[in-house]
């Protein structure tokens, strides 16, 4: 079982993937599922039906918008980040998190490392499935880069930072 | 101007610290080329022609003087002793090691400069106004602002991997001096009828590939709505900006595809959820920021008395009245003036200047100008608090140093990136140029009848030496591997944004100067009396100087 990261912490992966060629007409796998979008739209009422939780996993290029009106059916939302420089992640965790107050788990899969997750956490992301060829242990650091920051987040909303008085005889 | 407090401070310490861990894995062999690449891009480190190239920024144009000589020790130390101003309040070093990166950053961090965000596809160094704070015209002072916006802007989260760079300019006075009309987002400071503070919103402005003059989406934002509005427009833009195409994904290609209309639409949309989750500013906050950038000890000066001082003193010295006419201008305080330092002497890259030149100008600084000094975008820098009565020791000291070319907007005053001798993106080099036009019109008086006439210059499309926005615009191509340029007229920075039109086939290098002269003379011979360069193109347009440099044939 693969190694996570989740809350701050190493942690297996007990949640069963599901690829976007999963034949969408194909017998579905025990335990808990994160299944692409297709196969949500496709069997999305046999999949809530089963007793074990789902989650769906979004591509870049899928708005989450898609999947406004699952939320309340699903524990995790997962976005795959195909490179690190494609960015838009970040906002989509953002608008689930911010704009339509998704409570469950929020993981960042696909090309994600240490250097980013820091980022990630604050957009509100709580689990990261580290590249494989990365060691989670390693990247466990990253979520520790920094010890404040100045801008407001779905992490630490009202960072001191923005709290601060003025300095006397500034 | 902002001085860190601790945590400002303990946050760009570890932000040395982290960088010095990544370039240490990279080193290792622990992080590839390619993702090195895209940690250290976000650091302003570039690996150029010749040698890695280090960008600093220089928030707003702002430095002290005790900044100042700790670039001239960087320069000094592990640099050739020179540095470079670019043309967006930045400052760079063309020959760092790669592996001494960390420890300039160190050495930089030690007075409260860094690289962050000076390069990579983020939220750039935030401009201003080199003026602000002591224009005549200002509204208000744009520095606290911007000073906000590159708090709000470091490490934002959600801002660090864009679909590109990303550029953000604010300017508080009725005079556009930071060109916010090309720029990602253009700031202008504003007052609503009940006199309230606020924001005119320009978005998808910008120079490159495919130039464009800003939209604006909003005529009057409340200045404590600032950065949730900032953030509704970068989350559109890092939403929906294209990022399958290089040159399609600035967000002036989203703006443009999407309608204004339909772009408003969708920033005000999430600005429903920003403007809840962003806390607007406080007063608190906007005073705590204003309080950095208070006004100095201004003395009382007799102002009467002063200009009858100066009046003789340009009686007696020609160069001193030239210099007072280009290079000092009116300050809003009576017996102040605001200085600019020259760095388009002859023969020098434009924006260039040596360790000792750094050292010398933070000892006027100091002696002149409360410590502190600006840096412009067209790669000047600026004494922004002068008592009049010490103009003429002060230009004594800066002519010693080179420093005092009477040029100040004029036609020699080139706008000029690096180009091809160092940059690896340009087509064609720049600066020979540059200094090519510097040496054919070096007549004084000739440059002076001339008048405000901007002429830049940039190596290759991406536009680092803003040649659209000049009257006279000059764009290094490469044609079959080799350079000629084209000339473009007419583009104008300021309010009434301008892009230049394309004059028509491309030159040599050699035929520059005479091409350009053969434009000038154009214009002294149509213009009517003491209309301006570009005064005169608007009213007779490209035709007239098409045929006087191709020919009737044309």
């Amino acid at each position: 079982m693969a190694l996570l990261i989740r809350h701050g912490d190493i942690v297996a992966d007990d949640w069963v993937r599901l690829d976007a060629e999963f034949d969408t007409a194909a017998p579905l796998p025990p335990g808990k599922l994160l299944v692409p979008l297709c196969l949500w739209n496709a069997r999305r009422a046999e999949l809530v039906a089963r007793d074990q939780p789902v989650g769906i996993w979004l591509a870049s290029s899928e708005h989450p918008e898609a999947i406004v009106d699952a939320l309340e059916d699903i524990a995790l939302v997962a976005i795959d980040f195909p490179v690190f420089s494609d960015g838009r992640g970040y906002s989509y965790a953002r608008v689930l998190r911010d704009t339509w107050g998704f409570a469950g788990e929020l993981r960042a899969i696909g090309d994600v490392q240490r250097d980013q997750i820091f980022l990630m956490k604050r957009c509100g992301f709580d689990s990261f499935q580290i590249r494989a060829d990365r060691d989670p242990t390693d990247a466990l650091a990253g979520l520790e880069e920094f010890s404040l920051v100045y801008q407001s987040a779905t992490v630490d909303p009202l960072p001191p930072l923005l709290q601060r008085e003025v300095r006397r005889g500034a | 101007m902002y001085r860190y407090d601790e945590h400002d401070q303990r946050m760009l310490d570890e932000r040395v610290r982290q960088y010095r861990g990544q370039t240490e894995r990279f080193l290792r062999g622990e992080l590839s080329e390619a993702e090195f690449r895209a940690l250290r891009l976000r650091n302003g480190l570039y690996v150029q022609r010749l040698a890695p190239m280090l960008r600093i920024a220089i928030p707003y144009g702002m430095l002290a003087s005790r900044q100042l000589r700790q670039l001239a020790h960087i320069a000094r130390h592990f640099d050739k002793g020179y540095a470079h101003f670019t043309t967006r309040q930045n400052v760079q070093f063309n020959w760092p090691r790669l592996e001494e990166v960390p420890d300039i950053l160190a050495e930089l961090a030690s007075v409260q400069m860094h690289s962050i965000q000076t390069s990579g596809n983020c939220i750039r160094n935030t401009t201003a106004d080199q003026f602000s704070g002591v224009a005549p015209d200002e509204v208000e002072d744009a520095r606290p602002y911007c000073e906000l916006i590159r708090q709000w802007s470091t490490f934002h989260p959600e801002f660090n991997y864009l679909p590109r760079k990303f550029k953000i300019a604010v300017c508080g006075s009725v005079a556009d001096r930071a060109v916010v009309r090309v720029h990602d987002i253009g700031l202008v400071i504003v007052r609503d009828a009940g006199g309230a503070t606020g924001f005119e919103v320009i978005v998808g402005g910008g120079l490159g590939r495919t130039p464009m003059i800003g939209t604006t989406i909003r005529e009057f934002l409340p200045a404590p709505e600032l950065l949730g509005y900032l953030e509704a427009i970068l989350r559109v833009y890092n939403q929906f900006g294209r990022r399958d195409h290089l040159f399609k994904s600035r967000i002036k290609i989203l703006v443009k595809a999407l309608g204004a209309d339909e772009f408003r639409a969708r920033v005000e949309r999430e600005w429903e959820t920003t403007r809840r989750t962003v806390p607007p500013l406080t007063a608190a906050q906007i005073e705590r920021a204003r309080s950095y950038f208070t006004a100095p000890p201004y003395e009382d000066i007799d102002a009467a008395a002063c200009a009858g001082a100066l009046a003789a003193a340009r009686a007696t010295s020609r160069a001193f009245d030239r210099w007072l006419q280009r290079n000092v201008g009116a300050h809003r305080v009576p017996g102040y003036a605001i200085v600019t330092l020259s760095l388009k002497r002859t023969g020098i890259a434009p924006g260039d200047v040596t360790d000792r030149q750094l050292e010398l100008v933070a000892d006027l600084a100091d002696a002149y100008s409360f410590g502190e000094v600006r840096v412009t975008h067209e790669q000047n820098l600026v004494l922004a608090d002068v008592p009049q009565p010490r103009l003429f020791e002060l230009w004594e000291a800066v002519r010693a140093a080179g420093l005092a070319t009477p040029n100040i907007g004029m036609l020699t005053d080139i706008i000029c990136c690096p180009g091809g001798d160092l940059c690896s993106l340009a087509n064609a080099k720049s600066i020979p140029v540059a200094e090519a036009i510097q040496r054919r019109f070096d007549d004084l008086d000739y440059l002076h009848d001339l008048g405000d006439i901007d002429l830049n210059i940039s190596g290759c499309m991406n536009a680092c030496g803003h040649h659209h926005v000049a009257q006279i615009g000059i764009l290094g191509v490469d044609k079959k591997g080799e350079e000629f340029y084209q000339i473009s007229l007419g583009g104008n920075q300021g309010t009434d944004a301008a892009l230049g039109t394309i004059l028509g086939p491309s030159f040599a290098q050699e035929d520059m100067p005479e091409v350009i002269g053969r434009i000038l003379d154009l214009y002294v011979a149509e213009r009517h009396g003491d209309e301006s360069f570009l005064e005169t193109y608007r009213r007779i347009g490209i035709e007239p100087f098409r045929k006087a440099v191709y020919g009737a044939s044309h």
